[in-house]
């Protein structure tokens, strides 16, 4: 059962990453990212990461990907491009190079992962996945006791951006009084 | 049978992957966001798929934060496109030399 859900996905998101990239439309890219994020939520679930789940369906799912659509609307580039046309000579056989190293040494780093995960040492107490508490409330206890510093930094780090989208795309006509 | 980590390594793998390929073929810099978000999503599973595997929440803290990060790199890159996009009329990255030095 398991099984059979997690190859449905596992299906489902490598369709949509394909779809992100060979749609012609960047319309079409968006909705295909969305079909690769809500996959990649029920791999959330099937691993009981369900508050993860709820967030990537909100958040990204819904915010970036819509923020996304916000733009290519606002810009007017949701034309279709060809893309049979390869601007820089030898653009996509060194970007198939590049691509087919990489799936070796990813693969490989999969393949060994795997065979010494056994032996590596398994978390105990409060960031044990199997302390009885809820997926929620372990997460939370964790982002706010060991990561309250890194949970600090992000709202800093979300303020500069807010503020910085904002310069970025201040009109500049309204000449100061 | 039910899915050991290795499956899901070797997915977030694949996935990775297309991104990467994506991000180096595509020209459109908004097509090019979205594969950057396929490779953090490729990490995103790495990170909850080792988690279970050590039975540490470790992985789902950081997941966590992959999240917020991706949030402001498309709020700050997407601000960098509609900023470009009132410049110049054309939406390629391959027309964005102005910076060479």
């Amino acid at each position: 059962m398991e099984a059979a859900v997690f190859i449905a996905a596992a299906a489902v998101i490598l369709v949509g990453a394909i779809g992100v990239v060979g749609s012609r439309n960047p319309v079409h890219s968006a909705l295909f990212l969305i079909q690769t994020l809500l996959g990649a939520a029920v791999l959330f679930v099937l691993q009981d990461a369900h508050f993860l789940a709820a967030v990537q369906v909100v958040v990204y799912a819904g915010a970036i990907v819509i923020l996304f659509l916000f733009v290519i609307m606002l810009l007017g580039v949701d034309r279709a491009v060809r893309l049979d046309i390869e601007p820089i000579a030898g653009q996509r056989p060194l970007a198939v190079i590049v691509g087919v190293a990489l799936a070796a040494v990813l693969l490989t780093a999969t393949v060994v992962t795997a065979g010494e995960l056994a032996g590596l040492p398994r978390a105990a107490g409060e960031r044990a996945l199997d302390n009885g508490l809820s997926d929620v409330e372990r997460l939370g206890r964790v982002l706010f006791s060991q990561y309250a510093l890194a949970v600090q930094a992000t709202a800093v780090l979300l303020t500069v951006a807010v503020v910085g989208a904002v310069v970025l795309t201040r009109s500049r006509r309204e000449e100061p009084r | 049978m039910t899915p050991t980590t290795g499956w899901y390594l070797a997915l977030a793998a694949a996935l990775f992957v297309i991104g990467a390929v994506g991000l180096l073929v595509r020209r459109n810099p908004l097509v090019m966001f979205m594969c950057v978000e396929l490779m953090l999503n490729a990490a995103n599973i790495t990170f909850v798929a080792l988690g279970r595997g050590l039975n540490d929440v470790g992985g789902q803290a950081a997941v966590f934060f992959v999240l917020v990060v991706a949030a402001v790199e498309v709020v700050v890159g997407l601000a960098l496109v509609v900023a470009v996009n009132r410049r110049r009329a054309s939406a390629t990255a391959d027309d964005l030399s102005a910076l060479r030095g």
